[in-house]
Formats: C-alpha cells, structure tokens, sequence
C-alpha cells in the first residue's frame, strides 16, 4: 500500500502539470510552441500512464491506469503543489517546467539503478524526455529572462511566483521514504545539489537571481491542494464521471 | 517584401531520415535564433521518429533559381537522354547498381 502510493506520487506529479501543459494547446505564443508544449505533455501524460498502471496492479483489486486516473478525489492526489500552479503567462509556465525538469531528470538517472523493474523502464524514457524539457524550457527562460524589459520583468515575477513551491519537490512522505529505503525510488533531497546546479547555470545566462528566504508551501502530499486543483480535476474526470466505463 | 515577424526569421529544416541518406529539406518554421530554430524543428518535423539528424539554415541564406530563367535553365537537358543511367546496358559483371 505504501508503495503504491509512492508511486502515485511520481504518476500525479506527470499527470497533472502534463494537463496543464495541455492547457497551452491552441493557445501557445507561436504555432511552434504550440506543437511543443503539446510533446512535453505527452512525454509527461505517458510517463503518468506507466506509473498509474503499476500503481493499479499493486492495489490488486482489478483497476485500471483510468480508474487511478479518473476517479479519485481532490484530497486523494498525491501531487507536489508545484505542478498544479496555474499556467500564468509563458514565462511562468517555461519556469515550471524547467524546476520540474531540473528536478525530474536526475531523479530518473537515479531511478536507473532501482530494485524495482517498472521504475527502472520508466527511468530510461523518461529520463531523456525530461533532459529536453530542461534543454527547451531552459532556453526560453534564458531569453526572455535576458531579453526585453517586458519579458525580463514577466521571468523575475515567475521567479517569486513559484520559489515558495520548489522545496517540496525535495521533501519525501512516510511513503516515498520507505521506498527509498527499499532502493526502490531515489531519495529526493539527494537532488538539491543537480537541481541547483542546473538553475544556476540558467539564471547566471539569464540574468535571473534564484529567490531565497521564501516560506515554503507543502501539503501535496498529504492530499492538501490549492484551489487550482480542484478545477483541473473537474474539467479532467467530468467526461469518466458521466459515462461511467466509456472507452474510445 | 515586409517581414511580418521580424524577431522570428524564418527558417528552412532538413532532415537526414538515416545514416548514410542525405538531409532532405522538410519544410521551414520561424525561431528568433538557431538554437531555438532547432528545438522547433525537433518539435514541429521529428514528431514520429523521421530523422536522426537536422539542419536549419536561415532561409535568406538560400539563393534560388529564378522561375523566369526557367526555359534556358532547365529546359535544355530535355533532349539529351543519353545523359540518363537507362541510356546505357550494364554489363552483367557489374552486379548490382
């Protein structure tokens, strides 16, 4: 039980920031952004999928990927605050993804050596797609970050838009710890030094300074969200809800 | 012609499908810069599995035929057949071409 829902955690996480990188689509900047936000919430979505579907097996009682997806409530997701943050403008949601990237893609480097054979096939994909999220959402940051007074201004908002929501990405519940106990899953403060590393390198060319003495907000582990949550959901499960059992 | 987005010149994307096959050009995009002109193309003409490496050159950069000069350019090998691989027999010694 534990485990599973360790792993839910990881698959909350993809599932929801790959919905609201969804969100973007038809509405990005320029039509190339359009497709490309689009790829990053199917890397996202189908990381979310293999995890729910593990998730599922592991509880044993018949479910699916979509029941774990579609039908458990508000307090019953596990995910970080920060992946259900609101879209804002661009520049908040290339920050976003470059934090969750920055944190994901040493994570699943460590994942390589799991106990466990799903997390180590997931590892493999999904450490690549996220070394492009930080490589595409980097490189907006850096420019918009080091470009007009505009976008410049808009990137250091971001910055103090998100910074109360990084920390938790670094803190484990009772039940990611005894996975990592069991070498299943990477111990997440363990990526501090990598996602620091990372950031750094990207604010120095982005003249972006990093936000420090934020009061941290947590809570998603524990099933405690923001209002935000609450309206991905319903816009999400409304369709399984109302045709119980539906398939494509 | 007036650009209609400055910032974002535009680009012209090849694609090398596989090792040992040239890069094709696929279409074009507009990105502020080339690194960004990459990403795009990653994202816009790499989507299912097409190539294993890309170039994106700034289109300006390209000079082109001019479609005017169409007759005298091209027109002029039409006749000439014997130019053509299938003009020739291959000897049987050659093995495969």
């Amino acid at each position: 039980m534990t485990l599973q829902n360790a792993i839910l955690e990881l698959a909350d996480d993809n599932l929801i920031l790959g919905h609201r990188v969804s969100e973007w689509c038809g509405h990005a900047p320029i039509l190339e952004e359009d497709l490309a936000m689009p790829n990053m919430s199917l890397d996202m979505i189908g990381t979310a999928r293999t995890l729910y579907a593990y998730a599922a097996h592991l509880e044993n009682k018949g479910q699916t990927e979509d029941d774990m997806a579609y039908l458990r409530g508000e307090r019953e997701y596990l995910n970080c605050l920060l992946v259900e943050r609101p879209n804002g403008d661009f520049a908040t949601t290339m920050l976003r993804q470059l934090y969750f990237a920055a944190f994901m893609e040493p994570y699943w480097q460590a994942a390589l050596n799991s106990t466990d054979d799903v997390v180590r096939g997931v590892a493999g994909k999904a450490a690549k797609e996220m070394a492009y999220h930080i490589r595409h959402a980097g490189e907006w940051v850096i420019r918009l970050g080091d470009g007009t007074d505009e976008s410049a201004q808009r990137m250091k908002t971001a910055v103090t838009d998100l910074a109360p929501y990084v920390d938790e990405l670094f803190q484990s519940s009772a039940a990611a710890q005894a996975a990592e106990d069991a070498g299943i899953l990477p111990v997440r403060a363990d990526m501090r030094a990598a996602w620091d590393k990372t950031i750094n390198h990207i604010f120095g060319l982005a003249m972006l300074n990093t936000q420090e003495d934020t009061f941290a907000q947590t809570g998603g582990r524990q099933g405690l969200h923001g209002e935000g949550l609450g309206h991905i959901l319903a816009m999400m499960q409304s369709i399984a809800r109302a045709h119980p059992g539906a398939v494509w | 012609m007036t650009n209609a987005t400055p910032n974002t010149p535009l680009w012209e994307v090849f694609i090398r499908p596989r090792n040992g096959l040239a890069h094709k050009h696929v279409g074009s995009l507009h990105a502020a810069d080339e690194v960004l002109a990459l990403d795009a193309a990653r994202d816009v003409y790499t989507r299912r599995a097409e190539g294993t490496s890309i170039w994106v050159v700034p289109s300006n950069a390209i000079t082109a035929s001019d479609p005017d000069h169409a007759a005298e350019t091209f027109e002029p090998t039409a006749d000439k057949i014997y130019r053509h691989p299938t003009f020739y027999e291959i000897p049987d010694e050659v093995g495969h071409m």
